[in-house]
């Protein structure tokens, strides 16, 4: 019996060593394609700090770090308009230390609004790191006069359209109808009525759908397959297909492209908050920054960057964008609190509808 | 004797601790946060409105009586076409071939589901190689629509689910005693007849335990109908899903998740009684 408790402890405390962590670690809970393989290696080089990566998106993000009341991770990336109302009801970040941060490389109008959006009683949440756009992206030679968020629910399009059905789409679908949902943002009942206006419409024209895509990679598939031509899209995710396709392009609806701004933001037991600082310092250099905006396509949030990137990377965006275009994005306003309940009941009756 | 009995103990105690830690508590935990309701003012008071949204709001109930009926449609295709199977696996072919039969039928196991939904979307969209073929021998003009349908999600859940179905009905057969269809057969019975009078009551428990594994397994999958199914294919599951991450409202996920149990639950309880089987027996 005692050779036996002498065992089990043995192999307790064999275990309990082999679980302590020997070398520093960063365990970053992100998007996929923002932490290229490259710059993880280079960082880890640079700084001696293992880099761990887990993969995810706004809600799930949200959704973990609840569960575990802001730990597990030591650093995360929500977009900034999710990170307010969140904070207010369960606090899993902590406030930015911008002295830490080497604020000199960073685009000083998109820190300043994101330190706004993501404010809470005077502390700021989250750091910008890159921007880019939902619009849409068409088979131009197939469909070569879509240009508008309300061509996501044109008869001509039938069969062949294909959205995400997430908030984006609702909000997109009411500028497409002419209104403006973020004008709303202080009134939840006009609101509501307002989404109930874009859930009609989108039941109404469910027809004409082929299939709701869910992710950046069914985005991509089910435009190159064919299976659609008209869809909504991520800028970077159009341009990328455009490389292999000329005829398939992103490009801004008329009624307005939806921006977004992607932060850091560090979690409320966050274990290597010092570690976190130098992940957003190194992301945010301009070389590494550019090489980020060069293979993938999304806007940086670095100051120097310009003159490290592509050609190609500026051809996407003046093809895209006009002028006019990019004074009509429309920048999402952080999202009240209690909103995402109204949309979710829109959104699964939409998919529920015959 | 009694020092075996403490050493067993001891031996179990990781296992416990491992069910009670990661099964028994957070359920526990769930089945807490589903009372759990945040009234107009904010605060989180007890109360069953949880429970009661998923009566009152048709669209919860209607998700959840699709699901069931397609579940139950699947259990029943999975029968029908895994029998044959089933049978001549262990009645016709030759022992020494079977069991690396079987292994065959293990292997998509072994991939994982979403690779093989994957591949099921490379067979079945528009441009795929289904079509393609059928397009190209000039049997078909246009492509058939089959990806994104009920069709396409009720194949994927069937294909996933069908071993399930054949590995019990098999052990139910290899016991069946060759001589009792022979005898039948001696005396006059017509294959029908030894099918249904012999063979189906003797696979009976088989069968009904391959249908409770399929039925659950189907009834509580995500990853099919949310890929393979089409626009409207919303799955039960799937709003459990949206209320834990859309809508971060964990408690009526909670309780939805609870009502998936106890509704899939109620349903195979009913199904054993309908078919006068006992759950020791099929469990056997």
């Amino acid at each position: 019996m005692k050779k036996l408790l002498v065992s089990v402890s043995a192999t307790v405390l064999l275990l309990s060593s082999s679980l302590a962590i020997s070398q520093e670690t960063l365990r970053v809970l992100t998007w996929k394609g923002y932490a290229p393989a490259k710059l993880v290696k280079d960082f880890e080089k640079e700084t001696g700090i293992k880099v761990k990566l887990t993969y995810s998106n706004n809600e799930e993000m949200i959704a973990k770090l609840r569960a575990t009341r802001g730990a597990g991770f030591d650093i995360a990336q929500p977009s900034q308009d999710r990170i307010a109302f969140v904070q207010r009801k369960y606090p899993i970040y902590q406030a930015i230390d911008f002295s830490k941060l080497n604020t000199d490389q960073l685009i000083t109008s998109m820190v300043d609004a994101v330190k706004k959006n993501s404010g809470v009683d005077g502390k700021a949440y989250g750091v910008p790191f890159c921007y880019g756009t939902t619009g849409m992206i068409v088979n131009k030679k197939l469909a070569p006069d879509a240009n508008d968020w309300s061509d996501l629910w044109n008869k001509k399009y039938a069969g062949k359209i294909s959205y995400r059905l997430k908030r984006p789409t609702l909000i997109a679908t009411a500028f497409g109808m002419g209104k403006d949902p973020f004008a709303l943002y202080n009134d939840k009942k006009a609101y509501k009525a307002l989404m109930k206006e874009v859930e009609t419409k989108l039941i109404e024209s469910k027809k004409y759908v082929k299939n709701y895509w869910t992710s950046g990679d069914t985005q991509i598939e089910i435009i190159k397959s064919g299976d659609a031509n008209v869809i909504s899209g991520w800028d970077g995710k159009g341009w990328s297909i455009h490389k292999d396709n000329p005829d398939i392009d992103f490009i801004a609806p008329k009624s307005g492209a939806l921006g977004w701004i992607d932060t850091f933001a560090i979690p409320a037991k966050s274990k290597n908050v010092d570690g976190a600082y130098k992940w957003m310092n190194f992301m945010l250099k301009p070389e590494n920054a550019a090489y980020f905006t060069n293979k993938e396509g999304y806007g940086t949030a670095s100051k120097g960057a310009d003159k490290f990137l592509s050609k190609e990377i500026k051809d996407n965006f003046s093809r895209s964008f006009s002028k006019e275009d990019i004074d009509n994005i429309k920048w999402h306003p952080p999202v009240p609190d209690g909103f995402e309940k109204i949309e979710a009941k829109v959104l699964d009756r939409i998919k529920a509808a015959k | 004797m009694k020092k075996i009995n403490s050493t067993l103990y001891l031996l179990l105690l990781p296992v416990l601790a491992w069910l009670i830690i990661s099964i028994v508590v957070p359920h526990l935990d769930l089945l807490f946060k589903s009372f759990r309701f945040e009234n107009d003012d904010g605060l989180m008071v007890f109360s069953l409105n949880n429970y009661l949204a998923f009566f009152e709001d048709e669209i919860y109930w209607l998700t959840f009586v699709k699901t069931a009926l397609y579940s139950i449609g699947i259990t029943f295709l999975a029968f029908v076409v895994t029998f044959p199977v089933a049978f001549y696996l262990t009645k016709v072919v030759a022992k020494k071939y079977s069991s690396f039969m079987v292994l065959l039928l293990l292997i998509p196991i072994w991939i994982g589901e979403l690779v093989t939904i994957y591949g099921w979307m490379i067979l079945l969209s528009d441009s795929g190689v289904i079509n393609q073929f059928l397009l190209s021998i000039g049997i078909i003009d246009s492509p058939i629509e089959m990806l994104y349908t009920n069709f396409s999600m009720t194949i994927g859940l069937l294909y996933m689910s069908m071993l399930f179905m054949i590995i019990p009905m098999m052990s139910a057969l290899e016991s069946l005693d060759d001589s009792l269809i022979e005898a039948a057969s001696d005396l006059g019975a017509s294959k029908w007849t030894i099918f249904r009078q012999i063979i189906i009551p003797y696979t009976i428990p088989g069968i009904a335990s391959g249908s409770i594994i399929v039925f659950m397994l189907v009834i509580g999958d995500y990853v099919a109908p949310n890929i393979l199914g089409g626009k409207s294919s919303l799955w039960f599951t799937e709003q459990i899903y949206n209320e834990f991450l859309s809508t971060f409202n964990w408690n009526e996920g909670a309780a939805f998740g609870f009502l998936l149990l106890l509704l899939s639950s109620g349903i195979v309880w009913l199904a054993l009684k309908l078919t006068g089987q006992k759950l020791d027996r099929v469990g056997s």
